[in-house]
C-alpha cells in the first residue's frame, strides 16, 4: 500500500477504495489469525464433535459417529448436565453481585478522600494476582482452604443467622434471602473478581462531563436526582460491557467446573469427540445467555452522542 | 432563619461525617479481604513444619524459618526460570501490543464495510471458551503444514512458535480485549490530526507511525501491562503448547512434586507451605512492578477510553 504519489494513484483507485485497502491491510494480522488460528480450528472442532478421533502415526483419523457424542453428553455422562446447570446458576448470582459491588466500589473510589490512591491500588491488585497459575494452586491448596473456611465460618455462624432473622421480617421471598446469604458467604470471591469491572466503571465515571452536574446544580437538582438522571444513564453502556465481561470471565475461567469436565473428557478416556461435543453444548449455553442479556439490556442502555 | 440554616448545616455535616466513617469502614473491610490471601501466604511462608501442627499458631510462626524460601528458590531454579519468564512475557506481550495496535487502528480510523464486522469478530473471539478450539489448534500445531501448503509436517509443540503465532495474529487469550482497548482509544482521537498529515502528502502508514502512534502511548502502555501480567501468570496456554518451558508458573506447578517426590499428594500441609512460598516468589516481581507503576496503570486506563465514550 503506497500512497506516496496520490496523483497517479487516483486514476486507478478512488479515495474510498484506498481507504478500504488501507483498513484491510492494517487489520491483516487479525484477519489471518481469525481465519487460521480461530475459525479453522473451531470448524474442525465442530466436525470432531460428530466423529470419533483416532491418533495415528502420521496424524489423526476421523470415524463418523453422527450424534452419538452429543447423546453421550446428554444421556450417558453422569454429571455434565448437573454441573452445567449448577455453573449457570452460580454464574447468574455471582455476576449480579459483582455488578452491584463494582458499581458501589467505583462510586466510592471516585469520591475525594484521604488514602484514595492506596484504596485504588489495593482494589486493583487482584487484576495482577488472581489469574493463571495462582488461581489453579489456590483451588487445591490446603492452607487456603482452612483459612477461607475460617473466614466463611465466621460469617456462617455470626452474620448469617442474625441476618436471616432480620431479613425474614421483611417478608421477602425465600429464594431472594437464600441468594443474599450465599452472596455474603462468597463475598471474598466476589470482591476478588471485580477488579476489571471497577476499573471500567471508574474510568466511565471520570469521563462524565462536569458541565452536566453544574447545569443540574443550577436547576436545583439533588444528589439523588443527579445519580438517577445523570450518573446512571451516562455509565449504562459500561454496565453492559461489565455484564458481558463478567459472564465471559466466569465461563472461561479455568477453575470452572465445566472447563475441567471438558479437559478431563478431551485428554482422558472419553476422547476428543466427546470433549468437543461438550464444548459446543457449553458454548451454546454461553451464547444463549449473552444474546438474552444483550436483548434485555441494550434497551435500557443510554448512548450519549 | 439563622437557626434554621444553622440546623440544616449541622445536619449536613453530621451526614457527611457519618458517610466518611461508613466509607472508611467499608473500604478497610474490602481491602482486608483483598490483602488477606497475600498476608496468609506471607505468614505461612515463614512457618516451619512444627508450626503447622501447633494449634496456637495462627498467623505468627513460633519457629520462623527461611527453609521454605530456600527450597522454593532452589527447586524452582529461580534465576533461570525468572529470566525465561521475562523473555517469554516480553516477546508475547510486545507482539500482542504490535498486532492489536495495528488492527485497532485499522478498524477505528478507516471507513470500510468490513470494519464493524471485524470488530464484532474480535469480540466473538473473546467470548468463545478456548476449550472449543484448543484441541484442533493443538493438532494443527502438532502437525503443522500450513493447510497442506508445506511439503513436510512440522511439529511446533514444545517450541515458542504457537505463542508467537497466536500473539502476532491477535488470537492469544483475551487478545480481543486489547483490540477493543486500542480501537476505542483511536476512535476517540480528533480527526484533524490525520487530515493535516494527509494534506501534507503523508501516506496511511506514515501518518500512523509518525502522528497517531506517539499519541496512543497511554493505551499502548495499558495493553502492554495487561498482556505482560497475563502472560507472566499464564499456565494454561504454556502447559498446552509449550509444556517443556521452564517459566515460573510451570516450575511452581511442579514445585511440590520436585521437592517432596511422589509423596507430595499425601503431605498436604508441606505442599501448602511450598505452594504459598512459590506463589509469593512468582508474584513478587509483579507486585514490585505494580507498586512503581500503579499510578501510571490506573491513570492510563482512565485515559484510554476503555469506557467506550
Amino acid at each position: 500500500m503506497k500512497m506516496r504519489k496520490p496523483k497517479r494513484r487516483l486514476f486507478s483507485l478512488t479515495l474510498r477504495q484506498q481507504n478500504t485497502l488501507a483498513g484491510y491491510l492494517f487489520s491483516l494480522p487479525f484477519i489471518l489469525g481469525f481465519l487460521f488460528v480461530f475459525l479453522y480450528p473451531t470448524i474442525l472442532s465442530a466436525v470432531f464433535s460428530f466423529n470419533e478421533l483416532v491418533i495415528t502415526k502420521t496424524g489423526y483419523e476421523l470415524k463418523y459417529v453422527g450424534l452419538e457424542n452429543y447423546r453421550h453428553v446428554f444421556r450417558v455422562h453422569p454429571t455434565f448436565i448437573r454441573d452445567l446447570t449448577e455453573t449457570t446458576i452460580n454464574m447468574l448470582s455471582q455476576a449480579f453481585w459483582i455488578l452491584v459491588f463494582s458499581f458501589f466500589a467505583a462510586i466510592i473510589l471516585n469520591q475525594n478522600f484521604r488514602g484514595r490512591l492506596i484504596a485504588r491500588a489495593v482494589l486493583f491488585l487482584p487484576i495482577v494476582m488472581a489469574s493463571g497459575i495462582i488461581l489453579k494452586i489456590e483451588a487445591r491448596d490446603y492452607m487456603t482452604g482452612i483459612l477461607e473456611y475460617g473466614m466463611e465460618s465466621v460469617s456462617a455462624f455470626l452474620v448469617t443467622p442474625a441476618l436471616s432473622v432480620y431479613l425474614s421480617k421483611f417478608q421477602l421471598p425465600d429464594a431472594l434471602i437464600t441468594n443474599i446469604l450465599a452472596a455474603i458467604e462468597s463475598l471474598p470471591n466476589i470482591i476478588r473478581s471485580s477488579g476489571i469491572q471497577i476499573l471500567v466503571l471508574l474510568a466511565g465515571l471520570q469521563a462524565i462531563p462536569r458541565s452536566l452536574y453544574e447545569a443540574s446544580e443550577v436547576e436545583g437538582a439533588t444528589g439523588w436526582e443527579n445519580f438517577w438522571l445523570i450518573t446512571l444513564p451516562m455509565v449504562s453502556p459500561l454496565i453492559l460491557t461489565n455484564i458481558v465481561y463478567t459472564i465471559v470471565d466466569y465461563f472461561t475461567s479455568t477453575s470452572n467446573l465445566i472447563v475441567s469436565n471438558i479437559r478431563a473428557a478431551a485428554f482422558g478416556t472419553l476422547g476428543y469427540g466427546i470433549g468437543s461435543a461438550m464444548s459446543w453444548v457449553y458454548f451454546g449455553v454461553i451464547g444463549g445467555i449473552l444474546v438474552i442479556t444483550f436483548v434485555i439490556f441494550s434497551r435500557l442502555v443510554f448512548y450519549h452522542e | 432563619m439563622g437557626v434554621m440554616e444553622h440546623r440544616l448545616h449541622w445536619k449536613r455535616s453530621l451526614f457527611r461525617y457519618g458517610w466518611s466513617l461508613a466509607r472508611a469502614v467499608i473500604l478497610i473491610g474490602v481491602c482486608y479481604i483483598v490483602i488477606f490471601p497475600v498476608l496468609s501466604k506471607l505468614a505461612s511462608s515463614f512457618m516451619s513444619r512444627s508450626d503447622l501442627w501447633d494449634t496456637t499458631v495462627a498467623w505468627i510462626p513460633r519457629h520462623p524459618t527461611l527453609r521454605n524460601y530456600e527450597l522454593a528458590w532452589n527447586y524452582m531454579n529461580y534465576p533461570t526460570a525468572f529470566w525465561n519468564s521475562v523473555k517469554l512475557a516480553v516477546l508475547v506481550s510486545a507482539l500482542q501490543l504490535a498486532s492489536s495496535t495495528l488492527v485497532g487502528y485499522g478498524i477505528a480510523r478507516f471507513h470500510f464495510k468490513g470494519a464493524k464486522v471485524l470488530f464484532t469478530l474480535a469480540i466473538i473471539t473473546l467470548v468463545v471458551p478456548p476449550e472449543l478450539f484448543i484441541i484442533p489448534l493443538y493438532l494443527n500445531f502438532r502437525y503443522f503444514d500450513f493447510l497442506g501448503l508445506l511439503p513436510v509436517q512440522l511439529n511446533f509443540i514444545n517450541t515458542v512458535w504457537p505463542a508467537v503465532i497466536t500473539a502476532a495474529t491477535c488470537t492469544g487469550p483475551r487478545n480481543g480485549l486489547f483490540i477493543y482497548i486500542m480501537r476505542q482509544y483511536f476512535k476517540g482521537m480528533p480527526r484533524d490530526l490525520e487530515e493535516a498529515a494527509y494534506v501534507d502528502g503523508a501516506g496511511a502508514f506514515r501518518t500512523f507511525s509518525k502522528i497517531m502512534l506517539p499519541a496512543a502511548v497511554p493505551a499502548m502502555v495499558t495493553v502492554f501491562l495487561f498482556a505482560f501480567v497475563w502472560q507472566w501468570n499464564d499456565y494454561y496456554m504454556t502447559q498446552m503448547f509449550y509444556s517443556s518451558a521452564t517459566t515460573l508458573p510451570m516450575m511452581l506447578d511442579k514445585l511440590p512434586n520436585s521437592v517432596l517426590g511422589m509423596r507430595w499428594e499425601a503431605s498436604l500441609p508441606e505442599t501448602s507451605l511450598l505452594n504459598n512460598t512459590g506463589s509469593l516468589l512468582l508474584i513478587a516481581p509483579l507486585v514490585i512492578l505494580y507498586v512503581f507503576l500503579q499510578r501510571f496503570f490506573v491513570e492510563s486506563v482512565q485515559r484510554t477510553g476503555i469506557t467506550g465514550q
